[in-house]
């Protein structure tokens, strides 16, 4: 398969076939390399852990290697819900709060004796169903998801707070081992919530690329209107983008609730943000149509290395804010400059 | 018998008559051009034609059975395939992808049915073959001219077997050579039996490729000729009134 564009017959149908024209690809595989967004920021953590490596010696440790993994599996999991919500044009604000009342559902659930597949089950259903409310009122009533998530951020942590009476919830009664595996556990030396992120990458990757729903997805983001002219069921896809959202935002409330061993409804705060920073500096845009599963885990993966290198090389931490905002941005530029030379 | 055919056709918003009356036949292999002012009621036939709302009253009929749309993917499940104005394309797909959105093929069973990339590549290769367009179908969108996103347009009427396509404005904003493309585009698929509405303000395109030119003004249609026995003057004068009927 030639890597190039040929270069243009002056006549259409003389001097070469269609067929052969038909049959090129735009770029080959190392074009389609250079100019994704994933592939630099690989190259960047790549380059960073060489550097801490050498830096500080600590830093390529089996110990901090394993929390650094697991620190990044909880926004990589929520990352992985947000890229697609992003990718249809839409935005989640609310994943924090609904990561805090999930937290909360399944803490009283377990405190109350239930075993811990009913206090799971009950908090993933409480995502989903926090998701359905923002996605119906987003696609079937048309509101702008970015105010109908942040009325919902408020919302769930207002639901979170009352039911848990404003109270950390840390008896978890005969569930307590199961719950405190499921988060804090791990299987061949790498965290339970790792392999979390690692399955849930490779299964919202292959939804992307290969099922029709995510190629409706990229669809929607791109132009909404051609979308739904050519048949795609817009509003029920936008429906339940949403819900797995919400999916998400539980499966990754469950994990950390499981590793802290107890339920504040304080859990998840802010969280949205770096969440949507992740899918960001993983490649995802803004604007709809275009993102990744990968770009999701590795921009979480980049962001938490970031931090973690600042801690290991004696920054102060205050300064992570600063260096995670700049990378941020310089994301977004990176993705300007490869805009430009696409055309 | 007639591809597609309207009888009585009206429409009203309210106090606006849009349509007062609009019968209209098109055979196989026939290319009609459909002209009129600002307002002369073409953009409200087209939303009909591709269902995006019913009539007020009339009828429409394809290959003589009448047929009732409440949205545009009735329609083209009934055979009435739309080149939008706007081409309605998602510019971050491919071509194939564009081709094959909302009908995509598929293999394997159960829940577990995915996207077959080998058959829509080919597919769609074979598609730009026929309309002897130079678009590669593993190409963006966005990367591509005027006259390509046009074939990417019209190649996604040919999927089916539809026997009657509707394009509205296709040579509207493209460059001259882009034109060429898009009218020999027109011709190829009238070659293979499809008969095509094409709405155009542009006198030339219509003289170059229909057969036949309906002229509407205020909601009726004030004109339907032949395209050799009238002449751009005649169906100007028709479009601005200074001809009442012809």
């Amino acid at each position: 398969m030639a890597k190039s564009t040929p270069t243009r017959p002056a006549n259409p149908s003389g001097g070469i076939d269609i067929e052969e024209v038909t049959g090129l690809r735009e770029r080959g595989l190392a074009g389609v390399l250079f100019a994704s967004q994933p592939f630099w920021i690989t190259v960047a953590l790549a380059v960073l852990c060489v550097l801490m490596a050498y830096v500080a010696p600590a830093f390529a440790s089996l110990d901090n290697f394993y929390n650094i993994t697991r620190n990044f599996a909880f926004i990589g999991v929520m990352a992985l819900g947000m890229t697609a919500v992003i990718i249809t044009g839409g935005i989640d604000l609310s994943i924090g709060s609904i990561m805090g009342l999930v937290g909360i559902v399944l803490g009283l659930l377990l405190e109350a004796g239930w075993p811990w597949y009913v206090a799971v089950s009950a908090g993933l259903v409480a995502g989903m169903a926090a998701g359905a409310i923002n996605g119906y009122l987003i696609a079937y009533l048309r509101l702008a998801p970015f105010v109908v998530t942040l009325g919902m951020l408020s919302i769930a942590r207002s639901a979170a707070i009352v039911l848990s009476g404003n109270r950390m919830i840390y008896d978890f009664g005969p569930g307590a081992d199961a719950v405190y595996w499921i988060g804090g556990g791990s299987i061949l030396g790498i965290s339970n919530p790792v392999w979390v992120l690692v399955v849930g990458a490779l299964v919202f990757g292959f939804i992307f690329n290969a099922t029709a729903w995510g190629r409706y997805l990229y669809a929607i983001g791109g132009n909404e209107r051609a979308a739904g002219l050519t048949g795609v069921p817009v509003a029920r896809i936008k429906l339940q983008v949403y819900v797995v959202s919400g999916l998400t935002a539980a499966i990754a409330g469950i994990l950390i609730t499981g590793w802290q061993g107890s339920a504040i409804n304080a859990l998840g705060v802010g969280y949205e943000l770096r969440v949507i920073a992740s899918t960001v500096i993983g490649g995802t845009n803004l604007m709809g149509g275009e993102g990744g599963a990968y770009g999701a885990f590795i921009g979480a993966a980049l962001i938490e290395l970031i931090r973690n290198a600042l801690l290991m090389a004696g920054v102060d931490s205050n300064w992570q804010g600063a260096f995670v905002g700049l990378f941020i941005i310089l994301a977004v530029l990176l993705e300007r400059l490869r805009g430009q030379r696409g055309g | 018998m007639a591809v597609l055919e309207l009888r009585g056709i009206t429409k009203r918003f309210g106090a606006i008559e849009a349509l007062r009356g609009v019968d209209l036949r098109l055979e196989a292999g026939e290319v009609l051009g459909l002209m009129g002012d600002n307002g002369a009621g073409k953009s409200t036939l087209v939303k009909i034609i591709a269902g995006n709302f019913p009539p007020t009253t009339g009828e429409i009929r394809i290959d003589g059975e009448a047929q009732h749309f409440t949205k545009p993917v009735d329609a083209r499940e009934r055979g009435i395939e739309v080149v939008y104005q706007d081409l309605a394309l998602c510019d971050n797909l491919t071509a194939a992808a564009n081709i094959f959105l909302g009908r995509e093929m598929k293999r394997g069973f159960g829940p577990l049915r995915l996207l077959d990339y080998p058959s829509m590549y080919a597919r769609a290769a074979s598609l730009f073959g026929e309309l002897k367009s130079e678009t590669r179908p593993r190409d963006l969108v966005k990367m591509m001219s005027g006259g390509q996103r046009q074939a990417v347009a019209i190649a996604r009427t040919r999927l089916t077997d539809s026997k009657f396509v509707l394009m509205d404005e296709p040579t509207a904003a493209i460059s001259v050579r882009q034109v060429a493309e898009v009218l020999a585009l027109i011709r190829r698929l009238k070659d293979q039996g499809v008969g095509i509405i094409l709405i155009s303000h542009r006198m030339p395109d219509v003289f170059e490729v229909c057969d036949h030119v309906l002229v509407m003004r205020r909601g009726l249609p004030v004109a339907e000729k032949p395209i050799a026995d009238t002449s751009p003057e005649e169906v100007t004068g028709l479009i601005t009134g200074a001809i009442h009927a012809a």
